[in-house]
């Protein structure tokens, strides 16, 4: 009896995990499934270097989107990610423990926040400020790095506070039978200690940048073309499909999709380099 | 230039703490303004109420609702699948380079943007399986976005559980689904609800691939095939169309105390049933 | 070890869950078919329309409560694929069917004007038609060959699948391309209050929609009034549509001619649109 219970349970659980990993498989399947006839139909490098995304005349060309995604995460990760180092070292290394019991959930605060209300909040406060007082229509990549990188600060400040929490006190008590300052340990000894999980907590937040829609679609502008700079506006590779996916039919529907693969592409790249650098160590 | 290592110590103390304060005044700034400018609005008449003039006037309770059906939804579909997988590719089978493949991609769809899974969902529930705008379509959807990340963060809780749990509990003769379900589970409980919280804050917070899906009908749903416009996608028209300032933050201030109640009572049942099974 | 009785409940535990899951769906299933049953349609379509189709719904809903009529938004050209492939009973559109689309079965509830809207600082009062093509083309790139600032325009339009971006490409732009350059925004009301915060933004929306926080440009001197639309002088104007797969019954039908009826159109003209066009059902 209680070897035909076990069997069952194992049964039981198998058949969970097959029906939900096939579901995941389906959705993959989809996605490439309809997504694949544009690209072979138009050419993997015409469409993703393709300068023009124009799906009335027949124009599927998405590098304008990919500069548009590229410049604003590229600016999220110049912005956040010194502010999140900082902001780890300050939870690991700065505050008395009243304040990290502040600190702490003040940061999974600021990661419950939707994107929409950053978004408007964005388009409140930052964007009028880049239109006033640094030209521009304020709808920029100026302002979705802003933006995005408030947005990402809680997931890179998280897994690096992990990073360096696990590291042994031993280092910190060695470097101070040295003689070394504190910020001279931080610098010298932890945050090399800690690099490839810091290296991994930014990667995340690159993720988390590239893959954010709604915010973005707020404060971007969404226009079609390259940017010129960091205050003209542009459109990311997820806003093409959130402001288009409504409406779309036939071909330009796959183009979508195809969209949706290259991201997929870029987050496996990511996250294959996430998990590679952590196991390096 | 030689910097005094005393000097650089004051130097990066100083830098650091004001990064910290930084991200301090950001976050009580958006807060403040939302809550401030929101929970005035906030009445029992805006509970209850359900939008009308296009959101201009009433309430959202129509939203409040379907909020939380979508989010039930997608729970209740998803928690039990992702921790069922979970348990079974941590206890039931050996490491290997399946299981490795398998979890490199339960992260990697767990990293998905949300609006590839809005334009699936929009596709093939809504318009392909003819579910139409749907409570349903957008539930269905939102479980397949947070599959992942429960089986990921149900793995490695469960993970975590050291050998010894299991070992002890073989050892006094129980069967595998004893162990797993007396001693392991209770012990991935606090990770394990972790990931709960975090997808159902993401099933609340959700727009992009909620407003393709469930719609942004305003009235009270009637059944699980009824659109319905959820608090987010309601602050996001209203933010957008500029159609009621007060309404738009009301909402937002709702969403928000919501986003923060479901974190603070979540943790508190977990504490709970953690010292309790102690 | 605790005996057998309270193993077997954790079991039955988790196969309970699991027939839940299976009952609700099973249960939402079978209760929730309103949509077939007839008693709730689905409008789809066009941002322009959406809030005049609100108004009208709330009114027959309280003239007919038991019925359901749930509205969305997403663009003209989602309504009309939305009507094709049946995912909505009627699409709504603000631009006249195309060539391919004319199997469709469609009605014209209304005609609204296009109103170009400048913010209210913008010293321009006046455009010729050429003027409004070059700017959204990017010929001119400044406001000073108008009569306003040298700063540069700012170019707002809607994005493709607008039915108001299709309007005004149809009756402004001609053959000419919008520059992909311009900043593109998805509804009426976020090109409004772009315009109403920017000095040298230009956009353009619904004629009904224009309020005290933007101005309407004149176009080829004629002002963008209600009045001149009517008297045929401002001629940026385009029909409202109810569109279907094929001629509506039921619910559909009823709402549709609530719409055309005498008290819909009061409706429609108290809100600032204008009476459809005579002879437009097919």
């Amino acid at each position: 009896m209680k070897k035909f219970k076990e069997n069952l349970s194992e049964r039981i659980f198998l058949l969970i995990a097959l029906s939900a990993l096939s579901v995941l498989a389906l959705i993959t399947v989809f996605i490439f499934i309809h997504g694949l006839p544009i690209i072979t139909k138009v050419g993997i490098f015409n469409f993703v270097f393709g300068m023009k995304w124009a799906p009335s005349q027949g124009a599927y060309g998405i590098f304008p989107m990919i500069v548009g995604s590229v410049s604003v995460t590229l600016g999220a990760a110049i912005l956040g990610v010194p502010v999140a180092i900082c902001c780890s070292i300050f939870l690991t290394e700065f505050a008395p423990s009243m304040l990290r019991n502040i600190f702490r959930p003040a940061i999974q605060l600021l990661a419950g926040i939707p994107s929409v209300v950053f978004g408007f909040w964005g388009v409140l406060y930052i964007v009028p400020l880049i239109r006033n007082y640094l030209g521009g229509p304020g709808l920029s990549i100026l302002a979705g790095s802003i933006i995005l990188a408030i947005m990402i600060l809680p997931t890179i400040i998280s897994i690096s506070e992990v990073s360096l929490l696990a590291l042994p006190q031993q280092y910190r008590e060695g470097a101070f039978a040295l003689g070394l300052t504190h910020w001279q340990t931080i610098y010298y000894l932890l945050l090399p200690a800690a690099k490839s999980g810091i290296v991994a907590a930014i990667i995340l937040g690159l993720g988390r940048a590239i893959g954010e829609t709604m915010a973005v679609i707020m404060v971007l502008g969404n226009a079609v073309a390259i940017p010129q700079s960091i205050l003209d506006p542009a459109r990311t590779l997820t806003t093409n499909i959130g402001i288009e996916m409504g409406y779309a039919t036939g071909e330009h529907q796959q183009a979508l999709f195809a969209t949706g693969i290259v991201l997929f592409i870029i987050i496996m790249i990511l996250n294959a380099s996430a998990q590679y650098i952590t196991r390096k160590k | 230039m030689k910097i005094n290592p005393r000097t650089s110590q004051k130097i990066a103390k100083f830098v650091i703490w004001s990064a910290a304060l930084l991200v301090i005044a950001i976050l009580l700034a958006i807060i403040s303004d939302i809550l401030l400018k929101g929970i005035p609005t906030i009445s029992w008449q805006f509970l209850s109420e359900i939008p009308r003039n296009m959101g201009r006037s009433g309430g959202i309770s129509s939203s409040i609702v379907g909020t939380l059906l979508l989010t039930v939804v997608a729970v209740i579909i998803a928690t039990p699948f992702g921790i069922g997988t979970a348990v079974y590719l941590t206890e039931y089978t050996r490491e290997s380079k399946i299981t490795r493949m398998i979890r490199f991609s339960a992260e990697s769809l767990a990293g998905i943007p949300s609006i590839v899974f809005g334009l699936f969902g929009f596709i093939f529930f809504v318009t392909y399986l003819q579910m139409g705008w749907s409570i349903l379509s957008g539930g269905l959807t939102m479980a397949i976005m947070i599959l992942p990340t429960i089986i990921r963060t149900s793995e490695e809780a469960i993970r975590t559980v050291p050998n010894l749990y299991r070992e002890v509990g073989f050892s006094l003769g129980a069967t595998k689904w004893q162990t797993i379900t007396k001693t392991v589970f209770p012990s991935a409980l606090p990770g394990i609800a972790n990931g709960i919280i975090l997808s159902i804050g993401r099933c609340v917070s959700e727009t992009a691939a909620v407003i393709l899906t469930a719609g942004s009908a305003l009235r009270m749903p009637t059944s699980l095939f009824s659109p319905t416009r959820t608090m987010a996608v309601h602050f996001y028209i209203l933010a957008r169309e500029g159609l009621s300032t007060e309404n738009a933050y009301g909402t937002a201030a709702l969403l928000l105390i919501l986003i923060f109640l479901i974190n603070v009572v979540f943790n508190m049942l977990v504490n709970r049933f953690v010292s309790k099974g102690r | 070890m605790r005996p057998t009785i309270v193993n077997l409940k954790a079991k039955n535990r988790k196969i309970g869950v699991l027939r839940v899951i299976f009952l609700l769906l099973t249960v939402s299933l079978m209760t929730a078919c309103s949509r077939t049953t007839g008693t709730g349609i689905i409008l789809a379509g066009s941002t322009s329309v959406q809030p005049y189709a609100e108004i009208l719904a709330e009114e027959y809903m309280i003239l007919y409560p038991d019925a359901e009529i749930d509205i969305q938004g997403g663009g003209s050209a989602a309504g009309i694929t939305a009507a094709q492939s049946g995912t909505a009973d009627i699409g709504m559109s603000s631009r006249a069917l195309k060539t391919e689309e004319k199997s469709l079965w469609f009605v014209e509830i209304a005609r609204d004007g296009l109103a170009v809207i400048v913010n209210p600082d913008n010293p321009v009062q006046n455009l010729t038609l050429n003027q409004l093509r070059d700017i959204y083309a990017t010929a001119i790139t400044d406001w000073s060959p108008m009569g306003g600032s040298t700063a540069k325009i700012h170019v707002i339009t809607r994005e493709e699948g607008s039915g108001t971006r299709s309007a005004f490409t149809e009756l402004v732009m001609g053959k000419t391309e919008i520059n992909p350059k311009a900043i593109v925004q998805d509804s009426n009301g976020a090109v409004l209050q772009l315009v109403k915060d920017d000095p040298n933004a230009i956009g353009y929306i619904s004629l009904g929609l224009v309020n005290e926080n933007v101005r309407a440009l004149h176009l080829e001197g004629v002002a963008a009034t209600r009045e001149n639309v009517l008297n045929g002088s401002y001629n940026l104007t385009r029909p409202f549509l109810f569109v279907a797969s094929s001629q509506p019954t039921g619910i559909a039908k009823q709402f549709i001619d609530f719409t055309i009826s005498p008290q819909g159109q009061t409706i429609l003209s108290s809100e600032g649109l204008i009476p459809p066009t005579e002879g437009t059902t097919k």
